[in-house]
């Protein structure tokens, strides 16, 4: 490369004049925001079965070995990543990894978000001993806190705020939890300031905190009738455990709030970048589009789009069509039994290429491995027949796999031109598809090379789309 | 054949697709079933390419043979509002409840009464007989929560009739509790040949059956065609690249020579071929785990073109035919 060659990342695609498509999006350099010091906190968002724990497991790793101080914090990794990290015990406090390298000083711990044993650790770091009692004791509190739908988005911002009020460590990744609508996260503190204002605290609270009659006087006729009303739907015995639940956790809710409130302070500041995570696929880009909105609106600092398992190919500029009929050619009887020097009767688009008789078998490297000294001159043209026939199946059916390939980049291309156009600002990092599932370090590491990678766009279709 | 069809999966294997052409599979020979959606993405809606459902019961397909599919978007705070009206004829008091945040405390704060309403509404439909006592839906198929939330959700009757010992929450949770446990109900999975969905699948019925509740079937989505077959990908690592240039050249794409077209397209072909091999590989090792677990199995095709409307249809054809419905 000369010297006074333009950046790389900004040079145009030697084909781009040929393609007919939208201008590509800006390319998220991740590289430079991993190792910018006053990045503290990555949240990686997107709907489920997009890869966001991996990806921010890989994140994190790529920033420990670049030399940060990392902790990530996942919510539901898969066993074997987990095991492979160290933190599938769950007691809800970071570990360091084993296994990274630590050349550049920097170090990767992990955790596992424990719900309950959050939500526990607040009672019991917010309440005087007695009171923490009753509260951990009460039956509407033991359900609240086991998990049910919901609770993960107030414990993930609980545990993010205590990991960086902590200040131990200079970069947090953070998975969100996969929720039903997934940026409940956001909703969680305002959700929960609004009830602690709302009447009905004050409805619950009241008759416990002023005492039976006494607090009756300050209640007007209708909530009294609500009281009523509540203890008839309820029945009585919740009624009475959901009082002494609210009325016990007024003190830690209020200071709940406040760290609610931080937290999501915390996410607009400078020093938070999102990254919404998705696949190219329809579902997944929308409900990535939807992110995107959302975090607008909320003020939130998105860094840019995570576009998972993006297919490519060596041979794009083969389009499906025409490895179709190839394949199609191979396979249409009477013509594969024949020899190679007959290939001349194909109809080959590429005349002027294919007209020069192909490379020999004693002149090329692969067949000098054979030794045919062994065989007969009968034997040897009969396996040699043999073989071309399978080799030709082989190669028609590589060509079908070839086609399908190609399909698939094209969708992906559509999709994410779909979402590119409707958000041409966003930066977007495309992480190649792997044909496994990543549950080691090598592997972690191995996509964080290909987050980094600054993949341009899509390899070319323009064939397909050209053609079609 | 059980009258509430529960399909549940991992986030991104496609659950809503599976049990949208269940319905669709479900309602044949003049047959009627709801579609219940409960995590408010309105994922059915963009399905069936209609506008956002309202919380209300509407038909939004006609199956071949004349069976129709009516869906339903379960919009929580609506269900509760619902169900205080129809239960304990509490229309003025729901609206007081709602002025009072207590509405938005039950929906949303206290996640768990979400899923109790939820759960409560397709019950609800399950049961739901017209004048002449015949059944309004013959089948009700739920789109559930992904498996990692399914046992929870479908037992949190069981944890409020714990909490509310006596009174009329105590009693329709235990209503709802004895059509989820009962030959009523199964609760199917959806999985993907990958080794995170499969685990999951794994990990779910374990859990599922520890609660007793009733696990259907495993339906594995987007199984990719086999284009290579287990010779094919033999020959892949013995043929000579120089075989393999000339069957190109010979399919019309160019020179077989060293630089010559087809003789490029050698290498990246091969490598096509063997990720082909590796993923057919792990492919056929989760195959292998979920045929352990000794359930029917059913396999869905991936639609090359993708998912619409009549890739919809494609499937239910499909299930129909695997005899699923």
């Amino acid at each position: 490369m000369s010297p006074n060659e333009p950046d790389p990342q900004n040079a145009p695609h030697p084909q781009d004049s040929s393609r007919h498509r939208l201008s590509p999006a800006h390319v998220l350099d991740l590289d430079p925001l991993l190792d910018d010091p006053k990045t503290r906190i990555v949240v990686c968002c997107g709907s489920g079965g997009v890869g966001k724990t991996t990806t921010a497991a890989a994140l994190g790793l790529r920033a420990a070995e670049r030399g940060r101080k990392v902790v990530v914090l996942t919510i539901d990794p898969a066993r074997r990543l987990a095991q492979s990290m160290g933190i599938d015990s769950l007691d809800n406090v970071p570990r360091r990894v084993k296994g990274v390298d630590d050349s550049a000083n920097g170090e990767l711990h992990a955790m596992m978000l424990d719900m309950k044993r959050t939500f526990d650790e607040i009672v019991e770091a917010h309440a005087d001993p007695e009171r923490a009692t009753a509260i951990l004791n009460n039956p509407f509190y033991q359900s609240l806190s086991a998990g049910f739908a919901g609770t993960q988005e107030y414990m993930a911002m609980e545990k993010l705020g205590q990991l960086r009020s902590r200040d131990a460590w200079d970069l947090i990744v953070v998975d969100t939890p996969p929720s039903r609508s997934a940026l409940d996260f956001l909703d969680a503190p305002k959700r929960l300031g609004s009830f602690l204002d709302g009447r009905l605290i004050r409805l619950l609270t009241a008759p416990a905190k002023l005492g039976g009659r006494a607090g009756m006087k300050f209640l007007n006729v209708g909530m009294s009738m609500m009281t009523g009303t509540l203890g008839k739907l309820l029945g009585g015995q919740l009624l009475k455990d959901v009082q002494t639940f609210v009325a016990a956790m007024d003190t830690t809710f209020g200071g709940f709030r406040t760290r609610a409130d931080a937290t999501y302070k915390l996410l607009q500041a400078p020093g938070t970048a999102f990254l919404v995570v998705a696949a190219p696929e329809r579902d997944a880009l929308r409900e990535a589009a939807y992110f995107v909105e959302r975090l607008a609106a909320e003020d939130m600092p998105l860094a840019g789009l995570v576009l998972n398992r993006v297919h490519g190919s060596g041979a794009a500029h083969l389009s499906a069509e025409r490895a179709l009929a190839a394949a199609e050619n191979l396979e249409e009887p009477g013509i594969v039994d024949q020899g190679d020097g007959k290939t001349l009767l194909r109809n080959s688009p590429d005349t002027y290429d294919s007209s020069e008789p192909p490379a020999s078998d004693e002149g090329s490297p692969a067949a000098t491995d054979q030794d045919p000294t062994q065989q007969t001159r009968a034997q040897q043209s009969h396996q040699k027949q043999d073989q071309e026939r399978s080799v030709e199946q082989l190669t028609a059916g590589m060509l079908r796999l070839h086609a399908e390939r190609m399909r698939l980049l094209s969708r992906e291309q559509r999709t994410r031109d779909r979402f590119t156009a409707r958000h041409p600002e966003v930066a977007v990092a495309e992480v190649a598809a792997l044909p496994g599932d990543v549950h080691d370090l090598t592997g972690l590491r191995d996509i964080g090379d290909r987050l980094a990678a600054k993949r341009p766009e899509l390899p070319e279709t323009e064939a397909t789309e050209a053609g079609a | 054949m059980s009258r509430l069809q529960v399909v549940s999966g991992k986030g991104g294997t496609g659950k809503t697709t599976v049990a949208a052409a269940l319905a669709l599979s479900l309602a044949t020979e003049g047959k009627r079933t709801l579609l219940v959606e409960v995590e408010g993405r309105q994922g059915i809606a963009q399905l069936f390419e209609t506008e956002a459902l309202p919380y209300e019961e509407r038909k939004i397909a006609v199956a071949p043979g004349g069976g129709e599919v009516y869906a339903l978007a379960i919009d929580p705070e609506l269900a509760l509002l619902d169900y205080l009206q129809m239960f304990y004829k509490l229309g003025g008091a729901g609206r007081a409840l709602k002025k009072l945040g207590a509405i938005d405390f039950a929906t949303t704060v206290a996640p768990g009464l979400r899923d109790v309403l939820l759960t409560g509404k397709a019950c609800e439909a399950v049961r739901r007989k017209d004048k002449s006592g015949r059944f309004a839906y013959d089948y009700v198929v739920m789109d559930a929560p992904p498996t990692g939330r399914i046992t929870r959700f479908l037992n949190v009757n069981d944890e409020v009739a714990g909490l509310a010992k006596i009174g009329p929450i105590h009693n329709q949770a235990q209503a709802v509790m004895r059509v989820l446990k009962s030959a009523e109900t199964s609760v199917h999975l959806v999985a993907l040949l990958e080794e995170m969905p499969v685990q999951e699948t794994v990990d779910g019925i374990s859990e599922l059956r520890s609660a007793s509740l009733p696990v259907g079937r495993i339906i594995v989505n987007m199984v990719r065609p086999e284009v290579l077959d287990a010779a094919d990908l033999e020959l892949v690592r013995t043929a000579p690249r120089t075989a393999v240039a000339r069957s190109l050249s010979a399919a019309g794409l160019g020179g077989a020579r060293r630089g010559g077209n087809a003789e490029r397209l050698v290498d990246p072909l091969v490598t096509q071929a063997h990720e082909y091999a590796e993923r057919h590989t792990l492919e056929h090792e989760q195959r292998a785990v979920l045929g352990e677990l000794g359930l029917p199995l059913h396999e869905l095709p991936l639609l090359a073109e993708g998912m619409d409307l009549a890739g919809l249809y494609e499937l239910a054809t499909e299930l129909r035919e695997q005899g699923m419905s």
